[in-house]
């Protein structure tokens, strides 16, 4: 023991009370890197730019070309229905219109199926079917949009007119729900009337956008602390309270974003609609009625025939539906991020 | 003495240790253990209590509930009320049911208990529904399919012999297959250096520019992927007049697959630990070497799966192609000159025809590039899956190997000291 004591004692005799010497300043801190270090951060950083460069380029392509179209039409480019870009008319307003209930009609169908899905994976479903399932809704993400429009153009279509008949002749009396020169109640019409339309390719898109949804959801609700799922469990809660009190507001962020993220998909969403809509160009909100047209679907349809302005009025028809995406997809990012359950639930 | 008695007597053996509470305000200061004092009479064994969650009786009133709601659906479509159609009866069916189910078991449990019965039931419909419409799906796909999936020539031939008249025993899909190798690699040569090295940049040299580029590159996620291909065809085949090819189609495919890959390579290279760089460079190594030999082997499996998913969604994707690629029912090899055709657009042009042969070439296109998509995530589920720095058990056994021979080689240059 008396040894520690000596040695305390030395080491405490630096004594600052006569120190002549000037006062300390912070030595400045200099990282000299080396050659191949230099070349290491100038490559990084060239590529970094080269990226920026890119995606710098298509958004400023696209919207030097759409000026052309937005200058010859000014502020009618919103309120037009018609698609003639070589007779001077045409205007987004039915397209955009369109785009936005298709995936309305996703997100709608979708959301309370993908929620529940995700539930059920993490609050319900046994340990030894949770990992098959996780699987599944994976696998469900990754499969090509192509085939839902397949599937949606071959299988769904013959066997939801009878839904969509069904919903016309009971809530008809909805405005959305109508449809003109329909007779749901007559045994004999024809169901042609409900094929090709908003609802259908709603239904398809909802398919591909619910395992996105759900992916990012699951995620969100999996980080739920345990030690707050069990409090509520410790107080009395049922499963349903637990959930309703801890996992939803925990992962109302993932919930948001999730959906979010699915609403910017289905936007986006171009062959399934093409293969399943007959393209009409007039405000329709009866989404039960055959046809209707989605943005990315116009585009496909009509960009061969295009001429140089009407490739021009089809850019500025893109960007539209590039600048909601944008806004939808940073909205989506912001309540992510924002989350408790913070940004590593990113998708 | 009494009580040092009955202590020793309850507690057994480890009242050796334990000092009987002569005084009780002195306990504290003694500093010695308590026991609580157990009541000598033995309780009666209790039965192990079941904590499964589901009781035969729950199980019961589900299927009850369901009958009856079966019945009182039919019922009401059959006898009692005009409605119809197969779609409404299932609405109706579902409807009684949980009506059935929420009084039967309202009829012994209480509020909450009835709340959470009811909503467990309706979670678990919903994931009963998605898992039947992705069974639908695949089965659909594959069923439509099979007839030319199982004839050999469709994976040995292309169509150029094959008229829209002709059985499935004539031509195949061979010139698709090649022409999404040939456009995915090509995709992958421009995406994975540039994409992996703008993650690095974010991630380890960027700075303030890292934001701008972040902020940039999760926009761009958000660019319909058909965009992508109007900017391809508008400026490489329009402008600069070059020809439809697979090289403008892989084009279009890496717009719209680099966002994705440096977005969730970006993701995997946050969770590199910070005392992994910092030991790195604690030991001397220039950064490229921390960068090289630290950081990116350490998220090696996270930046594989980043690649595979950007790659499945690149051979998903049909738009971009339709836009750039041109259609051909050749084979191409060379995707500088002429159309090339991809696998989901030789799907979408064959159903567009009304032919059973063709629509069914274009189920068995789909399937087939369900099935490649398939591979391709499980091999991102095998690769990735696990956080960074986590090895899978033979690349542990490597890192041992490798550590063991470091060894031996530091002792045959400094001797015995680090052994």
């Amino acid at each position: 023991m008396a040894g520690l004591n000596v040695e305390t004692s030395t080491t405490t005799t630096i004594d600052r009370s006569d120190d002549t010497s000037p006062a300390p300043t912070p030595r400045e801190i200099v990282t000299r890197s080396g050659t191949s270090d230099r070349i290491f951060h100038g490559g990084a950083a060239l590529s970094g730019m080269a990226v920026l460069a890119i995606m710098g380029a298509v958004g400023l392509f696209l919207t030097i070309q759409a000026m052309q179209a937005l200058r010859a039409t000014g502020f009618s480019f919103l309120t037009t229905t018609e698609w003639q870009p070589d007779r001077g008319q045409f205007g987004i307003a039915s397209v955009l219109l369109g785009t936005v209930l298709i995936a309305f009609v996703a997100v709608l169908i979708a959301l309370p199926i993908s929620m529940g899905t995700a539930l059920f994976i993490t609050e319900i479903s046994p340990p030894w079917l949770r990992s098959y399932l996780v699987a599944l809704v994976d696998l469900m993400a990754a499969v090509p949009s192509v085939v839902y429009g397949l599937w949606g153009l071959f299988f769904l279509q013959g066997n939801i007119v009878g839904l969509s008949r069904w919903m016309n002749a009971y809530m008809g009396w909805l405005p959305f729900f109508s449809v003109t020169g329909a007779e749901p109640h007559s045994p004999l019409s024809s169901t042609s009337v409900y094929t090709a339309s908003t609802f259908i390719a709603g239904v398809v898109v909802a398919m591909m956008v619910m395992p996105i949804q759900c992916v990012v959801m699951r995620e969100v609700f999996s980080q739920v602390p345990p030690g707050e799922r069990e409090g509520a469990y410790a107080l009395g809660s049922t499963r349903w309270g637990m959930i309703r009190v801890v996992a939803l507001p925990f992962g109302r962020g993932g919930i948001i974003g999730g959906t979010m993220l699915g609403l910017g998909r289905a936007l986006g969403e171009t062959i399934a609609v093409v293969l399943i809509i007959s393209p009409r160009f007039d405000i329709n909100w009866h989404v039960l009625e055959a046809g209707g047209n989605s943005v990315s679907a116009l585009i496909a349809l009509r960009y061969n025939e295009a001429s140089g302005f009407g490739l021009s009025a089809l850019m500025a028809a893109g960007l539209a539906l590039f600048a909601l995406t944008i806004v939808v997809n940073f909205t989506a990012s912001w309540f992510v991020a924002r989350s408790r359950s913070g940004a590593s639930s990113e998708a | 003495m009494s009580t040092q008695e009955e202590v020793e007597v309850t507690t057994g053996h480890r009242a050796a240790s334990v000092q009987p509470i002569a005084n009780p305000g002195q306990h504290h200061s003694a500093g010695i253990t308590v026991m609580p004092l157990r009541p000598s009479v033995a309780l009666p064994p209790q039965e192990r209590r079941a904590t499964r969650e589901f009781t035969r009786a729950d199980i019961m009133t589900l299927i009850g509930a369901m009958v009856s709601g079966m019945a009182v659906t039919m019922l009401l479509f059959g006898t009692l009320t005009p409605l119809e159609g197969q779609p409404g009866f299932f609405v109706v069916f579902f409807l009684a049911f949980l009506v059935i189910y929420t009084v039967l078991v309202s009829l012994t449990e209480n509020r909450p208990a009835v709340v959470d019965r009811v909503m467990t039931v309706l979670l678990g419909c919903a994931g009963i529904i998605a898992m039947i419409a992705l069974a639908s799906v695949i089965i659909f796909t594959v069923a439509k399919g099979w007839s030319a999936l199982w004839k050999p020539n469709f994976y040995t031939h292309d169509m150029s012999q094959a008229g829209p008249l002709d059985p499935l025993t004539v031509g195949g899909i061979t010139h698709a297959i090649a022409g999404t190798l040939i456009m995915t690699l090509i995709a992958l040569i421009i995406t994975v250096p540039l994409g992996l090295a703008c993650a690095v940049f974010l991630n380890e040299t960027g700075g303030k520019a890292a934001g701008l580029v972040r902020t940039v590159v999760t926009a761009m996620t958000a660019l319909p992927s058909i965009l992508a291909g109007l900017f391809i065809f508008a400026t490489w085949i329009l402008i600069l007049g070059f020809e439809r090819s697979g090289l403008a189609a892989s084009i279009a495919m890496s717009i719209m697959m680099l966002p994705i890959i440096i977005r969730s390579a970006d993701v995997v290279l946050r969770l590199v630990p910070g005392n992994l760089r910092e030991a790195s460079s604690a030991l001397g190594a220039p950064h490229w070497r921390t960068v090289w030999h630290v950081v990116l082997p350490t998220a090696r499996s996270g930046l594989t799966t980043a690649v595979i998913l950007g790659v499945a969604r690149g051979i998903g994707e049909t738009a971009p192609v339709l836009l750039t690629a041109g259609f051909t029912s050749t084979m191409n090899l060379n995707p500088l000159k002429n159309p090339m055709v991809s696998l989901p657009l030789a799907a979408f042009e064959f159903v567009r025809s009304p032919q059973p042969a063709l629509i069914a070439r274009g189920f068995a296109t789909a399937a087939f590039l369900m099935f490649l998509v398939l591979v391709l995530f499980s091999l991102a589920r095998m690769v990735g899956g696990r956080p960074a720095g986590r090895l899978s058990k033979r690349q542990a056994k490597r890192a041992a190997v490798h550590s063991r021979k470091d060894l031996a080689r530091f002792e045959a240059s400094h001797g015995e000291v680090i052994a």
